[in-house]
């Protein structure tokens, strides 16, 4: 007879609670935060990031806005994407916000200034991402170089090369690249019509489908291929699996390869909606590619917890900017964000004491049963049924 | 030519005591990948210290300064020490939250800051035009630094503590064979949060002489511009050692002063290149001189791994 194992015991159960609980301190310090800046709207502010698009009295302005924050969370969800993939393979991909980066030129300038169609523009950022991904991925294999450490020089140099580039598209008067839709109408991604629920939202486009379906093309391809395997075991135990006839090396460099491509694709799926235009002189890397570290953290680094988790992640970011900015910097949602991810650091340890505890419980509980057992057995009755399988918890 | 040895002392002077931070912590066993986060907070706690030290006299303003630097950055790096000595978190990850949570955390100061003593200033800007003079001695046309002494000095007294002592050499087998250490009764939890905490007050002083060197004003919604991973480039091409360490951070700083000077020498004036590729350069040089070096990597045998008694 099989035990009915305690639902704490679940691991997909445990992640989604070590999620909550991340989030609920994540917000609580953020709540926190306000107090102290000014105690007397803080209640408000919280709840308005909360609330985000909710904040629209009517449901069409709400919709609609619903339908930006589904714009941003399709970038988002793919660098998540691209970090959990990596992390899947021992791998720490930072070079993520670097991929998305040259993603973003790569698409930006194929449209504005070679005036092709957003097919081509989509395929090109894929391509300069896992390029970008390649070198951290080479780096990595062939020279021993922290691919942390080679990622974040990579965002930098990605950074500024871009900003060259992208110069050569940008309006004579301000730092902002040319208005997409207005410069090459055939680089905007289609919207097949989905704009109509969304209040004629026209940001609103194939992007948002596409991202949850390579969401779950990632859990196949980790989950159920033979490829995904070799990847999954090259990140468990490189020796090992080398001596298994995997080529660790040429792994390594697939999967950033991957990631960048990943990551680079969200970069597109952003910047050829026409929904923001890159400035030439930003100073610093994007922030999307470091959230998506929290994304794919808090999603449990499972790629469908991960649609959940970047669709949290940029809800509260987008809400931030609702707050009223005469008393309090929107900021404040990056610093929830940031500490949902170092919160994140101790899941694992959670989840270690949680099956300790359980284990332990169970296992005091099977030796009452038993000593039950073998006390019943000696008045006269056979309780064989009720016999506990010793352990079958640990 | 001054100038440019100027610029390159200074960001060599950031550059080793930030690395030294780094080396301190993995000889104990923990890699600090939050350093770029121990800088911003850091250079947060010099800036504010700056700007309400006023008209101090120089003496109050330099050391004031420079220990409430050390004290945010060691604050900070408390952080990393829960976390990856205690609860055994993956360091890359905290590392990372470290560096993002810092520069979100100063730009919601600071804008608190600057909105409540003026209600129309919504930047994430200090300004320490003034007070930053209390460091600079003229020679000439050189301009010495204190903060240049302060890093000779750590790097001294970093020499001497590594391999001069018995803290040193404790501290050290603690990153190359915990299990070892502790056998013959080292305490292995109490080094790495020495070598954790001194990494923080190393990284809190970088982080203040890295704002303070070619500018007298910062915005902090750029953090240190990945600085905090250049000085663990130099600490890997450093091989972990405090006097090579310093000899590639003046490498490294030369480097990064070009982009400052580069206007001031005819013939890099005039190969027109733009402003950027100069700006890339210590990025770009950073990668190869890594995928050269790194091959035969002089790092810490248990560096990243969480100690763990029961393990062998």
């Amino acid at each position: 007879m099989k035990r009915k194992e305690s639902i704490f015991k679940n691991a997909g159960f445990q992640s989604i609670l070590a999620a909550v609980i991340c989030v609920v301190i994540g917000i609580f310090v953020g709540y926190l935060v306000l107090l102290a800046i000014n105690p007397a709207g803080a209640s408000e502010g919280i709840v308005t990031i909360m609330k985000n698009y909710f904040n629209y009295p009517t449901k069409p302005a709400a919709m609609k806005y619903l339908g930006n924050t589904l714009v941003k969370t399709a970038p988002l969800l793919l660098c998540a994407l691209s970090i959990n993939f990596c992390y899947k393979v021992g791998l720490f991909n930072i070079g993520a916000a670097g991929q998305y980066v040259v993603g973003a030129g790569a698409c930006l300038y194929a449209a504005l200034a070679l005036k092709l169609p957003w097919i081509v523009c989509l395929v090109l950022a894929v391509l300069a991402g896992a390029i970008w991904g390649m070198f951290v991925g080479f780096l990595k294999a062939y020279g021993n170089v922290n691919e942390v450490i080679s990622g974040i020089m990579l965002n930098w140099i990605g950074l500024y090369s871009v900003n060259m580039l992208l110069a050569k598209v940008k309006e004579p008067t301000s730092p902002y690249t040319f208005n997409l839709a207005a410069t090459n109408a055939a680089a905007v991604l289609p919207t097949l019509g989905m704009e109509k629920y969304f209040s004629n939202n026209r940001y609103v486009t194939i992007a948002i489908p596409l991202s949850v379906i390579i969401a779950v093309v990632i859990w196949v391809i980790l989950t159920k291929t033979k490829f995904g395997y070799e990847l999954q075991a090259t990140g468990f135990n490189k020796d090992a699996s080398k001596y298994a006839g995997m080529n660790e090396k040429r792994n390594i460099i697939l999967t950033l390869m991957i990631g960048g491509a990943l990551a680079g694709m969200g970069a597109a799926l952003l910047y050829l909606t026409g929904f923001e235009q890159w400035s030439t002189t930003q100073s610093s890397v994007p922030a999307m590619g470091f959230n998506g570290i929290a994304a794919t953290f808090l999603g449990g680094l499972h790629p469908i917890g991960t649609v959940f988790a970047s669709y949290f992640i940029q809800h509260i970011t987008s809400g931030g900017a609702y707050l009223d900015k005469a008393i309090y910097p929107s900021q404040i949602s990056d610093l929830i964000s940031a500490i949902i991810i170092y919160l994140c650091g101790f899941v694992l340890f959670f989840k270690f004491m949680l099956n300790r505890r359980i284990d332990a419980g169970a296992e005091k509980k099977a030796q009452a049963e038993k000593l039950r057992a073998e006390k019943a057995a000696e008045g006269k009755t056979e309780t064989e049924t009720g016999k506990p399988e010793g352990g079958d918890a640990v | 030519m001054t100038l440019l040895i100027q610029y390159t002392l200074i960001f060599a002077s950031v550059l080793t005591l930030v690395a030294l931070g780094g080396c301190f912590s993995e000889h104990s066993g923990v890699i600090n990948l939050g350093l770029e986060g121990i800088m911003v907070m850091g250079a947060l706690g010099g800036a504010l210290a700056l700007k309400s030290f006023g008209n101090a006299p120089y003496v109050v303003v330099v050391i004031g300064t420079i220990l409430i630097s050390a004290a945010s950055g060691l604050l900070y790096s408390v952080l990393l020490g829960v976390a990856s000595i205690h609860f055994k978190a993956d360091q890359t990850l905290v590392g990372t939250a470290m560096n993002i949570l810092s520069t979100a955390a100063a730009t919601v100061i600071v804008k608190a800051i600057n909105m409540a003593e003026n209600p129309d200033n919504v930047s994430s800007t200090i300004q320490y035009v003034n007070a930053k003079k209390a460091f600079i001695v003229r020679m000439g046309s050189f301009e010495f630094n204190w903060f240049m002494l302060v890093a000779l000095i750590g790097l001294i007294t970093a020499y001497v503590l590594l391999y001069k002592t018995r803290f040193g050499l404790r501290l050290m087998a603690c990153g190359e064979n915990p299990q070892a250490a502790d056998s013959v009764g080292i305490n292995v939890f109490r080094m790495r949060w020495a070598g954790v905490l001194i990494s923080g007050i190393l990284g809190g002083i970088g982080g203040i002489v890295y704002i303070t060197a070619g500018v007298s004003e910062w915005k902090f919604e750029t953090g240190v511009a990945g600085f905090g991973f250049l000085a663990l480039a130099v600490m890997i091409f450093g091989q972990w050692k405090p006097i090579n360490i310093g000899l590639a951070a003046i490498l490294f700083g030369f480097f990064r002063a070009l982009s400052n000077v580069y206007s001031g020498f005819d013939f890099l004036a005039a190969l027109k290149l733009p402003g950027t590729v100069y700006n890339m350069m210590p990025y770009v040089i950073s990668l190869v001189v890594l995928a050269f070096t790194s091959k035969n990597s002089r790092a810490p045998k248990a560096e990243g791994i969480p100690y763990d008694k029961g393990s062998r």
